[in-house]
């Protein structure tokens, strides 16, 4: 048990001083500008295809369960307000999260890891080419930007499946349903131009790219010994981030809305 | 290092007293967890003459050409390079000693989303302010300096474990170093390709005013690049001579050792 404690402890220093590392070269970022969006097309546009699967199905069911309770008291108009803002708050960012840290944070573990058992670490080491300025920083920045943009798209088609399933399956207008879901949006306070409650979940989904980017990084930088080692660097990546986002999910979310 | 090289580098560090060794290993030890590598292994290595390492696997080969690269530390003892205490050597120091040094993995250790041409020049992207077309003329030499001189556009995937080697190599000449370290040059090479690795390094040994330390298992190689030659074993020289008398020892160690890789 205290081996455990211990070891989680040393991942987190390391996790945190490599995001801070990394976080030293942010203001020469330009001068990195084609890598980020290699990286960046890595991280949303070979995903969002997934983003957009998945968000429109949980939209559905999102609506489909609502609505069906809903419907025992006649208050189907609810649907479209509970969907939205349950999406925009929460699954929104939750499942672009989980989508990213599944695809891009298992690819970017292997990656780093294949380097690290194949020396390309140790030789940009002797190369005295800083290995967070080279690799770390630009997957950080690109998963950073990720996170809200596949957040924004999962938010928009996640509603339009609740509204698919409003309309054919719970008798409420796909006009009703628009009208609740975006008044509701509306309700809340704006923050940088958006509503609050879209604002906190691009805020989240922001969070939880870096931690995801920091996550995976430093699992594949410490991978060692062949194949076997990768393997154990992508699970690990995939893992910690899963359980980095609940946690930290549930943080963000009482500092917002409780606090 | 080279005393040539130092003169024509006034930004490099300080090059080791006359009459001392280049690299210098003073009772290091090194154990990963329980298994002790490096045994109080006392090594020196002079300037400008190629040295190979040779030994069973697992007594420590490797370890010895990172502890002078400061890839690992020493748990005691200490590793002397150009007069540097690898122990205390500062980042910048540390930086600069290694721009004077080049080192060949044992597969290249290309970054596999570059191509052979973007590989070479990354040190001087990276670490000078040069211009392309500077860049382009000193990559264009160096690929010439190891026989492939129309692979710029291939990726590493697409090179055989040979070509892989050169263009490692040619990325570690990059910056003219004074000291190159091969780590098993001819592992997983064919006897024909594996001579020609063989030659390309004494080439370079004849031609450049360098200094060269190579982990091998082949008498090949040690026939054809060394000056001199130590056999490693638990961490410890078990035997240190030229390279003629080390073929012709009858060191028992080194008899049965060089039966077993005789070719």
């Amino acid at each position: 048990m205290f081996e455990i404690f211990r070891r989680l402890c040393a991942d987190l220093g390391y996790q945190l001083l490599l995001l801070l590392s990394a976080a030293r070269y942010l203001p020469r970022a330009w001068r990195r500008r084609g890598q980020i969006a290699d990286q960046l097309y890595v991280a949303a546009v070979q995903v969002v295809h997934v983003v957009l699967l998945v968000g429109l199905f949980s939209g559905m069911i999102l609506a489909l369960q609502t609505g069906i309770e809903l419907a025992r008291f006649g208050q189907q108009d609810q649907i479209g307000p509970i969907v939205a803002l349950s999406i925009a708050r929460e699954m929104g960012p939750f499942i672009t999260g989980i989508v990213l840290a599944a695809t891009v944070g298992s690819a970017v573990a292997a990656e780093l890891g294949t380097m690290s058992v194949s020396d390309e670490l140790s030789a940009l080491e002797i190369l005295s080419i800083d290995r967070d300025d080279y690799l770390v920083m630009p997957r950080l920045v690109a998963l950073a930007i990720a996170g809200p943009l596949l957040t924004l798209i999962c938010d928009g088609i996640g509603i339009l499946g609740g509204a698919l399933v409003a309309q054919s399956q719970l008798e409420v207008s796909a006009r009703l349903y628009m009208d609740g879901a975006f008044d509701s949006l509306r309700d809340s306070v704006t923050w940088f131009a958006f509503p609050k409650d879209v604002a906190v979940g691009l805020f989240k989904s922001f969070v939880f790219g870096a931690l995801i980017a920091a996550i995976a990084c430093t699992a594949g930088v410490q991978a060692r010994g062949g194949a076997l080692g990768v393997g154990r660097a992508t699970r690990t990546a995939v893992r910690d981030s899963i359980i980095a986002i609940i946690v930290v999910n549930y943080f963000l979310t009482w500092v917002f809305y409780s606090a | 290092m080279a005393p040539e090289s130092t003169q024509t580098a006034p930004s490099a560090p300080g090059s080791p007293a006359p009459g001392q060794p280049l690299i210098r290993f003073e009772g290091v030890r090194k154990a990963f967890g329980k298994k002790v590598v490096l045994d109080g292994l006392d090594l020196d290595i002079e300037a400008g003459r190629c040295l190979v390492i040779m030994g069973p696997s697992g007594t420590g080969k490797s370890v010895t050409l990172r502890h002078i690269v400061g890839l690992i530390k020493p748990d005691a003892g200490r590793v002397l390079v150009a007069g540097h205490d690898m122990n205390t050597i500062t980042k910048p120091e540390l930086a600069a000693l290694r721009r004077r040094m080049g080192y060949l993995f044992q597969d290249g250790a290309l970054i596999n989303w570059l191509n052979v041409g973007e590989n070479i020049a990354l040190p001087l992207r990276e670490k000078t302010r040069l211009s392309e077309a500077e860049i382009r003329e000193r990559v264009q030499h160096k690929l010439e300096l190891v026989h492939l001189p129309d692979t710029w556009e291939k990726f590493p995937s697409e090179l055989s474990g040979g070509m892989r080697k050169r263009v490692g190599l040619a990325r570690a000449l990059i910056n003219d170093p004074d000291l190159i370290l091969y780590d098993e040059p001819n592992a997983g090479l064919d006897p024909e390709i594996s001579a020609s690795i063989n030659r390309l390094i004494r080439g370079l040994q004849e031609r450049l005013p360098i200094t060269s330390i190579v982990i091998s298992h082949e008498v090949a190689c040690v026939r054809t690049v060394a000056d001199r030659v130590v056999l490693l074993e638990a961490g410890r020289i078990v035997v240190d001579a030229p390279t003629q008398a080390f073929l012709h020892s009858d060191h028992p160690r080194l008899r049965r050792f060089l039966g077993e890789h005789l070719e």
